[in-house]
């Protein structure tokens, strides 16, 4: 950078100076500087890095496979060769609850992917173009949130037909009027800002400004709002499962597992304790992680 | 004086007052009321007037960033008001803007390599190293260092910042630059080196300002000619050194008396105006200026008074000059 600082000194008034350094804080390592201090988030952070490992290398670190069954040793309560017991199939309960780790994942991620696309998407136009198009969508939103989850989540798949992949999609359409509310609110105050009427005087086309500068100043909440998202994901996930609507068997899902054990909650607790444990962790990660999040993001501009 | 670079008539800018269950239109603010005026190539024209007296509004629509209830503006002969979206967007080449809060004007998220560049982008020039060349040329012309355009907006001073923003509307080359209170979110001492920064780079580009501001002082160091506003209308308009020295409008005589003088030997008399100025959703009918001029007449209350010129170049809205 030595060699752009000797630039020649402009017109004839002189330059406001300052100490040249070249430290540069971008708004995001801002943020992380303050989320690595939050102890508790970071621990959030450690547990959901911990669960997304499991679920990448489940297949090298199960001892046996989800669905091997030994009939025989149905029931086993946890030791060093099953090490979270086995369930009324004989089936390894760890290497099932390692394998569910990666159902779980993938759909708090994907469902909450596809929500937040689709309701930026619809927030963005209905919190810039306003009127008609904003009262469409946001009545569209309403009544979406006019149910409860659930039971929207268990309306979608009945009609879609009980399944992993419309479990999913059924978690998607539940929480796409949160992001979609969300992203609207902060456009509509994104949008007075004064950078914005500065971008419009460049001559910048709406779309343009909607990609450069609004979306990426409503970004925050949006990461906030989705890793807390992730977490409620997980356990819809989880309760359409037990309800016998999302994930089928062999499947090792966590919710379906609670499900299929809870006949033998009495003699056998380790088939319940070590998915329901899975399912908490996870749960707490995200939320801890979520929570520091908005802690680091939310206070936006520091100047 | 040469021909004019931007010629406005009897714009006007009525801002709807809904209320109501079903947001019926209850009533208008007229944030600006049938406001006329030009700018010749190469001076600057300064535009007075206390808060909420439509100056800024009035800026604004010269851009369209507002669009106008009615009236015209005309840019080199051609009607801006007529043009397309599109147009519109190519004319914003030849007009630019400086706004009031450096805070506010400069996208937090981007570098200020990114936030010079945009114009630049936006305009055309594909070439992303001369886009670079003609970044670290704009902050220098701006008084700031070629090193500066990997910082964020956050790491500068006001004053910086609103050199940024200053190189901002420089990037495309502009004919007319509206500065919008440029200089009354900064400290006094930061003023006047924002203003000479202005003075200089319209020498250095020829540029044309219309220049928005509540300070009087700030005006007559930068104005060729000052218009003064009062609830949506200008009133008085000449060039700086008459107006100042010759006030004719009451309310620009009540206004300048305000000024402080940096002189404790002399002592001037104040005019202080009684009561408020009245809502821009109900003006007084006639003058607007009437229910607080202290050499209101009959005539005063009943008939606006027109925008009459005289004496040369001196143009006055008020009946005690017919």
């Amino acid at each position: 950078m030595a060699e752009l600082a000797q630039s020649t000194p402009p017109l004839n008034n002189p330059p406001v100076m300052e100490q040249h350094d070249d430290k540069v804080i971008s708004p995001w390592k801002d943020a992380w500087r303050s989320f690595k201090k939050n102890k508790l988030a970071m621990v959030g952070l450690g547990i959901v890095v911990f669960f997304i490992l499991i679920a990448i290398f489940a297949p090298l670190l199960a001892p046996y496979g989800f669905s091997e069954q030994k009939l025989a040793d149905k029931h086993l309560s946890p030791s060093g060769e099953h090490w979270f017991g086995t369930d009324e199939f004989g089936r390894d309960i760890f290497s099932r609850v390692l394998y569910g780790a990666r159902i779980s994942l993938w759909v708090g991620f994907v469902s909450v992917a596809g929500s937040v696309i689709v309701g930026s998407a619809l927030g963005i136009v209905a919190g810039y173009y306003g009127k008609i198009v904003d009262g469409i969508i946001s009545r569209i939103f309403d009544i979406l949130l006019a149910f409860p989850s659930i039971l929207l989540a268990i309306a979608v798949v009945s009609v879609l037909g009980p399944s992993l992949r419309n479990a999913l999609i059924a978690i998607a359409i539940i929480n796409v009027p949160i992001f979609g509310r969300l992203v609207r609110s902060r456009v509509l105050s994104v949008k007075e800002e004064e950078y914005i009427t500065a971008a419009k005087a460049i001559g910048m086309k709406d779309s343009r400004i909607l990609i450069h500068h609004v979306l990426p100043n409503s970004m925050a909440p949006i990461i906030v709002q989705g890793t807390l998202a992730i977490a409620t994901a997980i356990i819809e996930a989880a309760a359409l499962g037990f309800l016998g609507l999302g994930a089928q068997p062999p499947t090792p899902e966590w919710g379906k597992m609670l499900a299929d054990s809870r006949d033998f909650i009495i003699q056998a607790p380790w088939t319940v304790i070590f998915p329901g444990l899975a399912i908490m962790l996870t749960v707490l990660g995200f939320n801890l992680m979520g929570d520091g999040l908005r802690d680091a993001l939310d206070p936006r501009m520091k100047s | 004086m040469t021909e004019p670079l931007v010629k406005v008539e009897n714009l006007k800018k009525h801002f709807p007052i809904k209320g109501g269950l079903l947001g019926k239109t209850v009533g208008e603010v007229k944030a600006v009321d049938g406001v006329s005026f030009t700018i010749h190539k190469g001076e600057t024209l300064g535009l007075v007037g206390e808060s909420g007296c439509g100056k800024s509004t009035t800026g604004r629509m010269l851009l369209r960033l507002l669009e106008p209830s009615e009236g015209n503006v005309f840019f080199e002969g051609k009607n801006v008001l007529g043009l397309s979206l599109n147009e519109m967007r190519k004319m914003r080449r030849e007009m630019q803007m400086v706004f009031q809060d450096p805070f506010a004007s400069l996208n937090p998220r981007h570098t200020v390599e990114k936030i010079l560049e945009e114009p630049l982008i936006v305009h055309g020039m594909k070439d992303s190293k001369e886009r670079k060349k003609r970044v670290k040329e704009l902050l220098e012309v701006v008084g700031l260092n070629s090193y500066h355009a990997k910082r964020y907006p956050h790491q500068f001073s006001g004053g910086q910042r609103q050199r940024i923003g200053i190189a901002r509307a420089l990037a495309v080359n502009p004919k007319l630059i509206i500065a919008d209170e440029p200089v009354s979110a900064l400290d006094v001492s930061i003023q006047s080196q924002v203003l000479n920064l202005l003075q200089d780079l319209q020498k250095e580009f020829g540029l044309t300002y219309l220049f928005i501001a509540h300070d009087l002082g700030v005006v007559r160091h930068i104005s060729d000619r000052v218009g003064v506003m009062y609830l949506g209308r200008i009133v008085e308009l000449a060039d700086s050194e008459p107006l100042y020295d010759n006030p004719l409008h009451p309310y620009t005589q009540a206004l300048l008396s305000a000024v402080p003088v940096p002189d404790v030997e002399i002592k001037k008399e104040r005019i202080i105006l009684k009561g408020d100025v009245p809502s821009p959703s109900n003006p007084p009918k006639g003058c607007a200026f009437h229910t607080r001029c202290p050499q209101a007449m009959d005539v005063c209350s009943a008939k606006r008074p027109d925008f009459r010129e005289v004496e040369k170049g001196h143009y006055v809205a008020c009946h005690l000059y017919e």
